[in-house]
This record gives C-alpha cells, structure tokens and sequence, in this order.
C-alpha cells in the first residue's frame, strides 16, 4: 500500500528511532527498565506498521502469516523458558536476528541492479557477520543448555583453521563486491560466503568457555546491531541503520563491562584457551579427601554462630530452592544470626542473573550485599555458607595463573572462620576447574540437592 | 539517499548508542542485552520490504523465512525482557509463589 509520503515515512521511522533510543536509555535504570522496554516495542511496531503502509508490497498476506508464525513461535518461548533458562534464549533470538539479517542483505544484493561497491560491501559485510553471529550463537545455546560440555572447546591446528576460513570468508566476500560493482553478485558466491561464515561462526565461539560465554552472547549481539545497520545501507533505510548502530554500539560498551565485572579481557576470553592455557588445578587432586557433614552438623554451625553470610549460585535456582532459604534465614535471624546474602556480579549465568532469581522468589532486596559491600564482612563471618556456587567462590581465580577463571573477582568465603558448601557432587563447576577450597579443613561439604539438603538444615535447625 | 547524509546518521548513533549505556550497574546488564537485542528485531522491517518485491519463488521463500525469523527475534526478545524486568518491580504486590513460572507477564 502506497498510503504514506515518503516524508510521512521518513517521520515515522524517525519516531521509532527516538523510541530506541529512550528504550536504551530507560534500560539503564531500574526505575525506568521496564516502561523503556515498553517504548521499543512500542517503537518497534509503529516501524512494522510504518513499513506495510509506506512500501508497494506484493506478498503482503504471505508476510503477515509470517509475522504471525513467528509470534507463535515467539512468544510462548519467551513467557514458558524457565528464568534459569533465559540467557540461553537470548542468545538464540540473537543468532536468528543474525541470520535474518543475512538473507535480507542477500536477497537485496541478488535481486537489484547494482548500487554500486559500497553497498555490495555493506551486503557481503551483513552476510559474513550474520552467519557468524548465527552459528556463534547457536554454539553458546548449545553450551549453555549443556548439549554440548560447557569447557572451552579446542583441537589441534584449529586456530590455524579459524584464521584460514576467517580469510577464505573474506575472499569471497571481496569477490561479492567486485561482482556487486557493476552488476548483481552471483547467488552462488553469496551462498558459499555464508556456509564458510557458518564455518567461522563455529570455529570461534568453540574455544570459548564456562563463566565467558555470556560475555560472547553480549558481544555477538553488538554483532548483529552492525549487520542490521549494514543491511540498512544496503536498503537505504534510515531506522535500521540507525537501530542497528544503536545496538552496535551501545552492545560494544555493554560487552566492554561486562567484562570488566568479571576482571577479563576481552581478547583472553576469544582467544584465552587457543593459546594453551591449562586449566588450573585440575588433575588428580580428585583424590584428596574431603570433610561431609550430615544435616545436623550443618545446623549446629548455622544456629551457633553470631555472623552467616549466604552465598547463592546457579545450584540453588536451579533446585528451586530460594523459598527454602529464605525459611532458614528467617529461623536463624529469630535466634539472633544476622544473615546476609553475598551476591557475586555474575553469579547465575550472567551478570545480574541471580539478582532476578532471587526477586522472583521474593528475597528482599535490600539483604542482598553486592561482591564490593560484602567481601569485608567475610572477614567477620563465622560461617559462609556457600548454596551451589563454585566458580564465584573459587581462591584460584586469585591464585592460579593459567586458571581459566583467573583474574574474576571472587567472593572471598575463604576469610569466613567456616565454610559450608552444599553441592550435589564433587563435580566441577561451570568453569570446569576444581575448587581448592573444598580440600580446606575448615570446610564441610553437604551433597545432595540444594531444595532436600536445605530442607533438611532446616528441620535440624528447628529441633535445636 | 546519498552515501554522505548515512554515514552521518552512523556516525551521531555510534555516539548516542555508547553514550546512553555507559552508566548501567551489573545488575542491569542482562536485561539491557536482552532490550538491545529485541531492537535489532527491527531488521523485521527490512524483511518486509525484501520480501514484498521478491521476483522469483526461491527469494519469497527465503524472504518469509527471514520475516519469520525477524519476528521471533523482536517479538520474543521484548517478551523475555519484560518478564526480567517484572522482576525488578517494588515489593508492593504480592507475586505468585513458586519462582518456575512468571505466567502473567503484562
């Protein structure tokens, strides 16, 4: 339907990109986070709608059955996933914006008469980088929902292999252009472009590992805002361009952060375990013995001491067993325990994971310490008690040079007098590297599921 | 339009994207990947206009393909933003119990 001017368009497009940008903007603070969220949707339709009336479309009821598959698909995934779930749903809606992405450019390219070697190159540029971040991203997926080991992944000479199909990758993309100059790029060439980029996709994010692969989720989202801005100068359309740097850029900063929390570089998380680094202390120390306690020991140290500092991980939302801690605070603070929660910056999944774990189960706020506010208070603490937590924990990321987690900040539990670490095996975490500290005498060990063990701390407490 | 008048609308958003993020605390990241995320959904649009001038069958069905994918990715990603940031909400309404489902997001 051709019903709205071109300035019409232009304005309406502007208006979605002012949305964006307040989305983005909004996203910053909690108090704003969700009416910003709000305004990119809001944004976000008005430039769906803004697109049916403005464009002489054919197909236009083949493409509304598509929107409406892709909400069918859409958003039931998004409301069921579990919370815990949720960074590796991010990243899949990432990889396909990433692989929409693509086929837009590539489409363009093939069906037009040239526009010249600036915007084959944006084109090539969008096919590349989309198919990378697709196939990154179903990799991290893969990781994350534990399909695949979680470890960094690396096989001899596959650096070698990395660099050669990342320069085949570019090769064709140059071709694309020369074709692309002065006439439309062969179908063919795009599509080999895009089966090598899958190639490099893969080949780049496997060497990724444990607590990093959340930074990669982050970084291969900025990745995407590019090829949608790219894929904007192919179509010379001002809003993708514009939405798509927004995301680029601000991706880049927030990628750069995220990093940051964790005491990382970006360069040793992409390229950390290509160049050999072992992991830590892994080894036999397997055999070395460990101190178990039953329920009943764990209660005697709980419900006798003056100071607990509760460090929750990734264990215990997965067990459900928020509820069951929160009942155990609450019994131990009527004995006159002061309990705090210490919550590691990327405790969970990723950063800010267990902050939304822990609301969604009703721990209030203002008892969760963040890492800087509570690492001092350690020191004082007769019992740390650690629920499902390794890596967060873990004094080799202090003291282990070649550690993969080296360099992360840590909790300090090993300045507590005692420490307590419930867990369901001896199972390494995450990261996959050993944790010296449940070698240390003034740890016990209470294995078992999160929710049962709790559960059971917390009878034993009551018949104190 | 022209290639200059593009680069310049880049160049400013470059700038605007770095400078609206670069004071967001930890506990914000997730959220605000997953909203930045749901924005470059907007590559819905392009999906759009590739697929209503398509000419020939392989490239309508690549291009409902990529409008499918496109939606997932803005639809769904707006949603699971949401439901995190529900989260985030004061303490003044009493929320269902038992974490696993957030069913009523909205």
């Amino acid at each position: 339907m051709n019903l709205l001017s071109p300035t019409w368009t232009a304005l309406g497009y502007l208006v979605a990109a002012v949305c964006f940008i307040l989305a983005l903007k909004g996203l910053s603070s909690p108090a704003s986070a969700r009416r910003g969220n709000l305004i990119g949707a809001g944004g976000a339709t008005l430039a769906v709608v803004v697109a049916f009336l403005s464009e002489d479309l054919h197909h236009e009821v083949a493409i509304i059955a598509a929107i409406v598959v892709g909400s069918v698909v859409g958003v039931p995934a998004a409301r069921r996933v579990a919370m815990t779930q949720m960074p590796q749903l991010v990243a899949l809606f990432n990889g396909v914006g990433g692989a929409a992405a693509a086929l837009v450019a590539g489409l363009e390219l093939t069906q037009h008469a040239s526009q010249g070697a600036v915007s084959a190159a944006a084109g090539a540029f969008t096919v590349l980088v989309g198919c990378v971040s697709f196939a990154g991203s179903c990799i991290t997926f893969a990781k994350l929902q534990e399909l695949m080991t979680g470890r960094p992944v690396t096989f001899p000479g596959g650096q070698y292999l990395f660099g050669g199909g990342l320069a085949v990758a570019v090769a064709l993309a140059a071709w694309v252009v020369v074709q692309g100059a002065d006439g439309r790029p062969s179908g063919a060439v795009l599509g080999l472009l895009a089966l090598v980029s899958l190639g490099v996709g893969v080949l780049f994010v496997l060497p990724v590992g444990g607590a990093d692969v959340p930074i990669v989720i982050s970084l291969l989202n900025a990745f995407t805002g590019l090829t949608v801005a790219a894929s904007g100068y192919v179509l010379s359309n001002t809003l993708l361009l514009v939405a798509g740097t927004l995301v680029g850029a601000s991706g880049t900063i927030l990628t750069r952060l995220m990093a940051a929390a964790m005491g990382r570089s970006i360069s040793s998380i992409l390229f950390g375990a290509f160049k050999g680094s072992t992991a830590g202390t892994a080894g036999p120390s397997s055999d070395r013995p460990v101190r178990s306690g039953s329920p009943e020991d764990v209660a005697i140290l709980l419900g006798y001491a003056r100071k607990v500092v509760i460090v929750p991980g990734y264990g215990l939302a997965v067990a459900q067993a928020q509820h069951t801690i929160r009942e155990l605070a609450e019994l131990l603070e009527a004995r006159g325990v002061e309990v705090i929660y210490g919550i590691h910056p990327v405790a969970g999944r990723m950063p800010g994971h267990m902050n939304v774990l822990l609301a969604e189960a009703n721990v209030p706020y203002e008892a969760l310490k963040e890492m800087d506010e509570v690492n001092p208070e350690l020191k004082t603490a007769d019992v740390a008690l650690v629920v499902g937590a390794n890596d967060v924990v873990n004094p080799a990321a202090k003291t282990t040079p070649g550690a993969p987690i080296y360099g992360m900040p840590i909790l300090e539990v090993d300045q507590a007098q005692q420490v307590v670490f419930l867990k369901r095996s001896m199972r390494p975490g995450f990261a996959g590297i050993e944790n010296d500290l449940l070698y240390d005498p003034k740890t016990m060990l209470l294995f078992g599921d999160a929710k049962d063990s709790l559960t059971k701390v917390v009878s034993a407490v009551k018949s104190l | 339009m022209d290639a200059m008048t593009l680069l310049t609308f880049f160049v400013l958003s470059v700038f605007v994207g770095f400078e609206v993020v670069s004071k967001v605390s930890t506990t914000l990241h997730t959220p605000l990947m997953s909203g930045a995320n749901a924005i470059h959904g907007v590559i819905l649009v392009g999906a759009i206009i590739v697929t209503g001038r398509s000419d020939s069958t392989l490239a309508l069905v690549l291009g409902l393909v990529a409008v499918v994918l496109a939606t997932v990715n803005m639809v769904g990603g707006f949603v699971v933003t949401d439901r995190m940031l529900e989260m985030f909400k004061g303490r003044s309404r009493p929320a269902g119990r038992g974490g696993g489902d957030a069913g009523g997001a909205r």
